[in-house]
């Protein structure tokens, strides 16, 4: 067990550090990164919004309920779904969510081209695979994933209002004064942070589940698996040490 | 030229290769045969350097790779082209952009320039018109024809080819066979084919090493096989009835 931990740790970061050289050609990374961006962020757009609108209506809700017979004031309601969202549920549900649709895709098709010996196929013609593999899909997801969690967290917002005002529950000046209240730019910040650093995590745990597959489609299979809870775990943990030492 | 020296190959406790020397010529077709499992994958691999040996060396006419370190490796594979077995063709492009891929990678030829490669090597491997269609589009064969144009398109001076018959019809087999005989006659490549099809053995064998139990058990062209005496190869060869008569008719036994 505290073996095959170090083994894993050791491979990973190796492959990591195998990633960090100059790449043959910039154009073809340039390209290549383009198709991932396409992939990561305009085929995660809907599912990411769909999740953060209902995340933002239930918050709103909920907590437009709690604070009904408490003595507090009500537009409260939109600063605390603002803060909730923006610290907490935008980036790090958004990543989980990312783990599982990208992060298995991600498994899966280098698992797949490692097992059809595309790798080896790359490594002959004297193409650094490792970099080739990883670093533009890296890329793609630290540029994309934090405007995916931006998007999620206004869409977010947004949904809270949808929900609650219009069904009476708080007023729409209530609602807007309290996400103009208190504001923090540095909440923001923190936002940044954590999508960044769950970015980085949920695509580098997936390209090392597919990089190292063997066998046959049953691996794959466990390959892609192992992507998703690998990078969920480490995803919250994470969270937990971020949240810890930004606040 | 090719020269392997004493290659050895165990993983874990078993020994897949026991001490194999032998040399691969230029501009000849060299192929290595034998029994499925006896190694022949694994000693290809061996030579390309996408495995390392236990023991033994590899030379590149007068370069030893197994002592290069990652660097240099990359400098001797940018002469190297590899026909898989199973292809290995990129699945998110087209059949141009498989073949131009190395191209596009390694050299700064213009745009037109490129595109007048491609156009030729689609021409030599007679898939004209199939430019825009992806892998999972074409059939087997056309796909190993595809892998031989990739594997071609920047004038390698090394060529090796994983069973580039297996599953294919006779006739193409046929097909593919030639086509890489040519390539290598023509630029005077040192090609190395693994194959268990005896119509390659008996087509194209100029060089041909027998890989028995991960020894080399026989060495040879296709005009020494049919008189040869090594009962592992003949029966090897000759496997069926039918080819045993054949074989015994053609001796005038
Ligand atoms: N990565 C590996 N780990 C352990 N054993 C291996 C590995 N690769 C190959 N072998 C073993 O080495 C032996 C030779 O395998 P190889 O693939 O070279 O056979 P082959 O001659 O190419 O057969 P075929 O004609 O069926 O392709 C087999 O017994 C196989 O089990
Ligand atoms: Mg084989």
């Amino acid at each position: 067990m505290i073996y095959s931990l170090f083994y894993h740790l050791g491979r990973y970061v190796s492959l990591l550090r195998l990633m960090i050289s100059k790449p043959e050609k910039w154009s073809m990374y340039w390209k290549e990164t383009m198709r991932q961006m396409n992939d990561i962020g305009i085929g995660s757009l809907v599912i990411v919004c769909l999740i953060a609108l209902f995340i933002g209506a239930v918050s709103a809700v909920q907590f437009a309920y709690q604070l009904k017979d408490a003595p507090v004031p009500m537009y409260y309601t939109g600063y605390i779904v603002r803060d909730m969202t923006i610290i907490e549920l935008a980036p790090t549900i958004t990543c989980l969510v990312l783990a599982g649709k990208v992060g298995s895709n991600i498994a899966a098709e280098i698992g797949g081209m490692r097992q059809k010996e595309q790798i080896d196929a790359l490594e002959i013609m004297g193409v650094n695979t490792a970099s080739y593999l990883v670093l533009p899909k890296l890329l793609a997801a630290l540029i994309v994933i934090p405007m995916l969690v931006a998007i999620a967290a206004f869409v977010s917002i947004v949904g809270g209002y949808l929900a609650s005002v219009p069904t009476g529950m708080v007023t729409d000046s209530e609602y807007v004064l309290g996400l103009r209240s208190f504001f923090l730019p540095y909440n923001v910040f923190m936002m940044f942070v954590k999508a960044v650093s769950f970015g980085f995590i949920l695509t580098s745990v997936s390209c090392y589940q597919g990089f190292f597959v063997k066998g046959g489609s049953i691996e794959l299979g466990r390959a892609s698996t192992n992507a998703v809870v690998v990078s969920d775990v480490m995803i919250l943990l994470a969270d937990y040490v971020i949240t810890l030492s930004l606040t | 030229m090719i020269r392997a020296v004493n290659i050895k190959k165990s993983f874990g406790d078993v020994e897949v290769l026991k001490g194999i020397s032998t040399v691969f010529e230029k501009g000849k077709t060299n192929l290595i045969i034998g029994r499925s499992g006896a190694g022949k994958t694994v000693f290809l691999k061996i030579l390309v350097s996408l495995l390392e040996p236990t023991e033994g060396e590899i030379w590149y006419d007068d370069v030893n790779i197994t002592q290069l370190n990652k660097r240099q490796l990359i400098d001797v594979r940018k002469q190297i082209g590899m026909l898989f077995q199973g292809s290995a063709l990129f699945d998110s492009m087209t059949v141009e952009e498989n073949i131009r891929f190395p191209l596009d990678m390694f050299t700064k030829m213009t745009k037109k320039e490129k595109e007048m490669r491609v156009d030729e090597r689609i021409e030599v491997v007679n898939l004209e018109g199939s430019n825009n269609k992806y892998p999972g589009e074409i059939s087997g064969g056309m796909q190993k024809r595809v892998g031989i144009a990739r594997a071609i398109v920047l004038n390698p001076k090394y060529l090796f080819c994983d069973e580039p018959n297996s599953g294919l019809d006779p006739k193409t087999s046929l097909v593919i066979d030639e086509l890489i005989q040519e390539i290598t006659q023509v630029n005077q490549m040192t090609t190395i084919i693994n194959t268990h099809d005896m119509n390659s053995v008996m087509e194209i064998g100029a060089n041909i090493n027998f890989l028995h139990l991960g020894k080399l058990a026989w060495k040879g062209n296709k005009n020494m096989v049919l008189e040869s005496d090594n009962e592992l190869l003949q029966d090897f060869i000759f496997a069926s009835p039918f080819l045993q008569r054949l074989r015994k008719r053609a001796l005038g036994k």
